[in-house]
């Protein structure tokens, strides 16, 4: 126990960054989504940019949450990875097959084959 | 932190269990894996949400509109600024257990004891919230008319801005009846609340004003819904409507299609359970600080693994707040 309190200098300061940086964050969000710029409405990849945009900075967030508060960057190597990587991956799948799908449905129901506005 | 477990005469022994590749105790990685799964379950969620959303993409409802109360300003048109306090609350909440951690790493117990109080009122205080949004959505604003096709058509004046209903309907006071319920008809049969409005006496108010458009769940191009002209509304209304719908629930929704209630109800009650839960654990380990066992166990890495689970609800919350609220 003791040897392992030595390195566990109080990081507070940086805490408070970290805080400081996640209201900031949000605070952008909410204002860029009042806001909502024309010059932000073009689509890149059948998404607007606007919501490129919050999803980088969601992710960002969630970069500062987990490394910064659940202390991801002071564990070794091995359960980082096994936990992010893991994740992540699994995730881009997900949502790669259940996104594409969801447009091809889209894309039936546009083309008129079956009527569903009535 | 070798305190949690006896030990076990494996001590350096390499090849005989006296290793840990991870250097962390088994509590916490047992914690991380828990995480992991439960991200993935928040995941397949959000990814089937992201399903029905693209398949609707053209008429999937505005969440402006959709969340636009603030508490104690009644009629003011506040769209997302209050789920962006909860939010804030949340984090914050997240910042006063990580203090608590931090002050459990160099055994304040006072220390401990105030963050983690500030980090159970924060979570109270967001499940608080959740309710109250929960209560507006269910209990709707302006209520709408729904086609056979179960589309949702809303009332808009020359404007462009909503019509309640209740300013609309002419009330025919001859064809007002009773809710059938078990007591008052057949003892074996019932049937579920009336709406404040007949069909014909919304069509009859509808026919009357001529200020009066109908919006539909179109998305244009820009954005917004579709505004029908007068023509198109009427026949639309005349042909089309079947029945009234006021609020929301699992099976009609006056804000557009069922679907966005449905994962709305799901996802966010989802992750309310977990807040819940987590103050609950909160509260456990709260009073456990205040009685000195960690104290007495010399390490606070229990208020570490419960600030994990803590942070980790915080983490599924800006994910559900980017993709309910600002997408």
């Amino acid at each position: 126990m003791a040897h392992d309190m030595a390195h566990h200098e109080s990081n507070t300061k940086r805490i408070w960054y970290v805080f400081f940086l996640l209201s900031v964050i949000t605070i952008v969000e909410v204002g860029f989504g009042i806001w909502k710029p024309d010059f932000m409405k073009a689509t890149f990849i059948s998404m607007k940019w606007l919501n490129w945009f919050f999803i980088i900075l969601t992710l960002v967030k969630a970069y500062y949450i987990t490394w910064a508060f659940m202390h991801m960057e002071g564990e070794t190597k091995g359960l980082r990875r096994a936990v992010v990587w893991t994740a992540i991956f699994l995730i881009c799948y997900l949502m790669f097959i259940l996104l594409t799908e969801g447009d091809y449905i889209y894309e039936v129901f546009k083309a008129g084959h079956k009527s569903w506005d009535f | 932190m070798e305190t949690t477990v006896a030990n076990t005469g494996t001590e350096g022994k390499t090849w005989g269990g006296g290793n840990q590749p991870l250097k962390v105790t088994y509590g916490k990685m047992m914690m991380w894996f828990f995480i992991v799964s439960d991200a993935l379950t928040f995941s397949g969620f959000l990814a089937a949400y992201g399903f029905s959303r693209f398949k609707f993409i053209d008429s999937w409802p505005i969440a402006d509109e959709v969340f636009n109360h603030f508490p104690f300003l009644h009629g003011v048109n506040a769209p997302m600024y209050y789920v962006a306090l909860m939010t804030f609350i949340l984090i914050f909440s997240s910042v006063t257990m990580v203090l608590a951690v931090d002050a459990g790493h160099h055994m304040k117990q006072k220390k401990v004891i105030i963050y983690m109080f500030l980090t159970i009122i924060g979570g109270a205080i967001f499940v608080g919230s959740q309710a109250w949004e929960w209560k507006n959505f269910i209990k709707g604003e302006y209520g709408a008319i729904e086609t056979k096709g179960g589309q949702i058509l809303q009332f808009v004046d020359t404007n462009g801005h909503r019509v309640a209903l209740h300013d609309i309907a002419i009330i025919d006071t001859h064809k007002n009846r009773m809710q059938h319920e078990r007591k008052n008809g057949v003892w074996y049969d019932k049937e579920d609340a009336l709406p404040s409005y007949t069909v014909d006496e919304i069509k009859a108010g509808f026919a009357k004003r001529n200020d009066l458009l109908i919006r539909t769940q179109i998305l244009t191009e820009e954005g917004e819904k579709t505004i029908l002209s007068r023509e198109e509304s009427l026949r639309r209304i005349n042909t089309d409507a079947v029945g009234i719908v006021e609020g929301a629930n699992l099976i009609h929704n006056e804000y557009g299609t069922p679907l966005f209630a449905n994962f709305f109800f799901f996802i966010t009650g989802f992750h309310g359970f977990h807040v819940f839960s987590g103050v609950v654990i909160n509260i456990i380990i709260f009073f456990n600080v205040i009685i000195g066992t960690y104290e007495r166990r010399k390490n606070y890495e229990m208020v570490e693994k419960v600030g994990l689970y803590w942070h980790f609800v915080d983490l599924v919350w800006v994910f559900v707040f980017t993709f309910f609220y600002l997408v």
